[in-house]
């Protein structure tokens, strides 16, 4: 692997730095809205791979030149850079805004009926809701849960 | 019959307009419930948008029940340039599974969404489950990968908020959206990736074109990496044994009637993309070489069989026993497609329908019995099969089905399953099919003995269920019957589906008047 190789994809190598630290941060953190900038990372990281892949060197913006008439005249020696998955990423975006309001909405209400966003904690309330739903249903039943 | 692309530009007739209107009427509706209003307009309004999908979806399944498929092409652009709707056995059948599901669930949930949601959400509430119809509906029908993706994030997105709808019952409701929707994106997100790759390598984004450019591309590492996200991304949404822990919370917290669909349609609708992705766009060549199918979705399969069919044995929740009975079934699903024989796939298709309606009654019972009983704890729920014999006699056909009885829908998606291990020479899996189902005897007895040998609680209400909830229930209970002994419709469709699956890129054929129009990245 030449040191050419390696500028030469610099974007793809970002793309997985940034990719795998979004996806540490979902695992790792235990606060939910760190949870959800880490989700918005991953998510930014496959926005840049797509705006990779359409990328021609020394490609330009996909505008074709018009004449007077408002004909399109496309200059066949100008080289264009790919716009499909520009526009795709715009989509994701909005897939990507979706998902960051609904997550927030979500711990918003979290936090007003668990009184934390702290992961652990919730799960610990959860938990011990359970043990005691097992005690009164588990017991009657004269089984295990 | 590729109708549109020999036309472009000629007025077409409703019929041929129906692939699009299989997703267009619940879309259009569900701002339309919004924008009106009304609590009782809004139940109507789905109820009309859930029955006209089903209407449409029955004449779609009709017309391509011989193994032809309808290719539709949005605006009039040919693929693969334009995004194409591609209707065949496989997804026809799906979309009638989901479309009927959805016309089941909605009577069903008039009372069960009134007791169990304030009514100042009933409204959204009924937005969000047409927009959850109209994801799952596009997912299935469309055949440009990156569609895929927007419709399940529509799909997905709306049933997180209906997930958390289940909050005025049990809080749990909240973090279990919240956990669904981290690993539903981590998924979706995944799934954007591999389709990335995919582009990368074949510059188009129609299925059948990139299936016809993946040929002969097994030694490409982009291709690997592509399947390998594809697989993953989609095997969060499936539930795939190790990668389930999103669906018991989701499906014990969520409202019963969102319960319902979702067990009945959601992992079946992914269960079905990952099958048309592996086997259409990707080669059964290319998945058999990967070595993927026997030594690691079967080991998972059968893991998912056994282990969660245990987990659900020791339940004292009749609807959380149930969300661990489904992984336990998304296995056999697994093992179908892991055996890669068209008998096998078959059984995957059959069992994705006869799962889907024995659940779809199963859990209608259970929002019959959080009606009268308040939750569906073994104490709660003691003896309401007398008080109740209707929604208990649908338990027990449930049940049954689920066990795989002869005579039950659940048996002959069993039996052809079964089948498949001894066409593939694995007798020992047979041997296993049929131990995991005896677990499946254990939990359902726990159920029925609880249901029937025991005296009613004093606390519940001692009513049958609303006709409202009971006729649905019935008409799902009665269609496991119905297609455990009329096998026609179902192993028919599901036989079609499985050989246009296994033939790969024949039955992705491209339309004869398409080719040589394509946009390449580089």
């Amino acid at each position: 692997m030449t040191l050419e190789f390696f500028i030469g994809h610099i974007n793809y190598w970002l793309f997985i730095v940034l990719m795998m630290t979004g996806f540490y941060i979902v695992v790792a953190c235990g606060n939910l809205v760190k949870k959800v900038v880490g989700l918005n990372i991953f998510q930014v990281a496959v926005f840049m791979l797509y705006i990779s892949i359409s990328k021609v060197t020394g490609g330009t913006a996909p505008i074709f030149p018009i004449d007077r008439m408002g004909k399109i005249k496309a200059d066949p020696e100008i080289v264009y850079s790919n716009p499909l998955p520009h526009v795709l990423i715009l989509t994701a975006i909005v897939v990507g805004i979706a998902t960051t309001s609904l997550a927030l909405a979500l711990i918003v209400r979290i936090r007003e009926a668990y009184n934390t966003i702290e992961e652990d904690d919730i799960l610990e309330i959860d938990a011990r809701t359970a043990r005691a739903e097992n005690i009164i249903h588990g017991e009657a039943m004269g089984g295990r849960a | 019959m590729a109708t549109a692309s020999e036309t472009p530009h000629i007025a077409l007739t409703l019929r041929d307009h129906l692939p699009i209107l299989q997703v267009l009427i619940p879309l259009c509706v569900a701002p339309l419930i919004v924008l009106l209003g009304g609590r009782r307009m809004a139940w109507g309004l789905a109820f009309l948008a859930s029955a006209l999908s089903l209407v449409v979806s029955f004449l779609l399944m009709m017309q391509v029940m011989d193994g032809s498929f309808i290719s539709y092409h949005l605006g009039g652009w040919a693929p693969p340039v334009g995004i194409e709707y591609r209707i065949d056995a496989a997804n026809a059948f799906v979309l009638f599974l989901i479309s009927l599901t959805a016309t089941l669930v909605v009577p069903f949930a008039l009372r069960s969404v009134a007791d169990e949601i304030p009514a100042r959400s009933h409204t959204l509430f009924y937005a969000c489950f047409t927009l959850v119809l109209t994801g799952l509906l596009g997912v299935v029908a469309t055949g440009d990968a990156f569609n895929v993706f927007v419709f399940l994030e529509i799909s997905s997105l709306s049933t997180y908020v209906l997930v958390s709808q289940g909050l005025y019952r049990d809080k749990r409701a909240l973090s279990a959206a919240y956990d669904y929707l981290i690993m539903g994106t981590i998924g979706a997100t995944f799934f954007v990736i591999g389709i990335g790759f995919l582009y990368m390598t074949t510059g188009t984004l129609n299925m059948a074109d990139m299936a016809e450019r993946l040929v002969g591309q097994g030694d490409n590492r982009t291709v690997q990496a592509a399947f390998a996200f594809i697989v993953v991304g989609m095997g969060l949404k499936v539930a795939i044994y190790p990668l389930h822990l999103w669906l018991p919370a989701a499906y014990n917290y969520a409202p019963s009637a969102v319960t319902v669909f979702l067990a009945a349609t959601s992992t079946k609708a992914a269960v079905y993309v990952l099958l048309r992705f592996m086997f259409s766009v990707f080669q059964p060549e290319f998945v058999f070489d990967t070595n993927l199918l026997l030594w690691i979705l079967a080991p998972f399969a059968l893991l998912a069989m056994f282990a969660a069919s245990l987990i659900a044995v020791f339940q004292t929740n009749f609807k959380r026993m149930l969300a661990y009975s489904s992984i336990a079934q998304i296995g056999y699903m697994l093992l179908g497609i892991s055996l890669f024989s068209v008998t096998g796939l078959s059984a995957t298709m059959v069992h994705l329908f006869n799962h889907g309606i024995t659940k779809a009654a199963l859990f209608m019972a259970v929002g019959a019995l959080v009606l009268r009983s308040g939750n569906t704890f073994y104490d709660r729920i003691e003896g309401m099969g007398r008080v109740m014999p209707l929604t208990g006699a649908a338990v027990v056909l449930g049940g049954l089905s689920l066990i795989g009885v002869p005579g039950t829908a659940g048996f002959i998606s069993k039996w052809v399953l079964v089948q498949a291990a001894f066409e593939a020479d694995l007798w020992w899996i047979a041997l296993l099919i049929v131990a995991s189902s005896l677990l499946a005897v254990i939990y359902m007895w726990r159920v029925i003995e609880v249901l029937y040998l025991h005296t009613p609680h004093p606390e519940a209400i001692h009513k049958e269920a609303p006709l409202s909830m009971v006729i649905p229930m019935w008409i799902a209970a009665g269609a496991c019957v119905w297609f455990g002994i009329d096998t026609s419709l179902t192993m028919g469709a599901a036989n079609t589906a499985a050989i246009g699956l296994m033939g790969g890129t024949d039955g992705m054929a491209l339309t004869p008047t398409v080719g040589g129009l394509l946009g390449n990245g580089h």
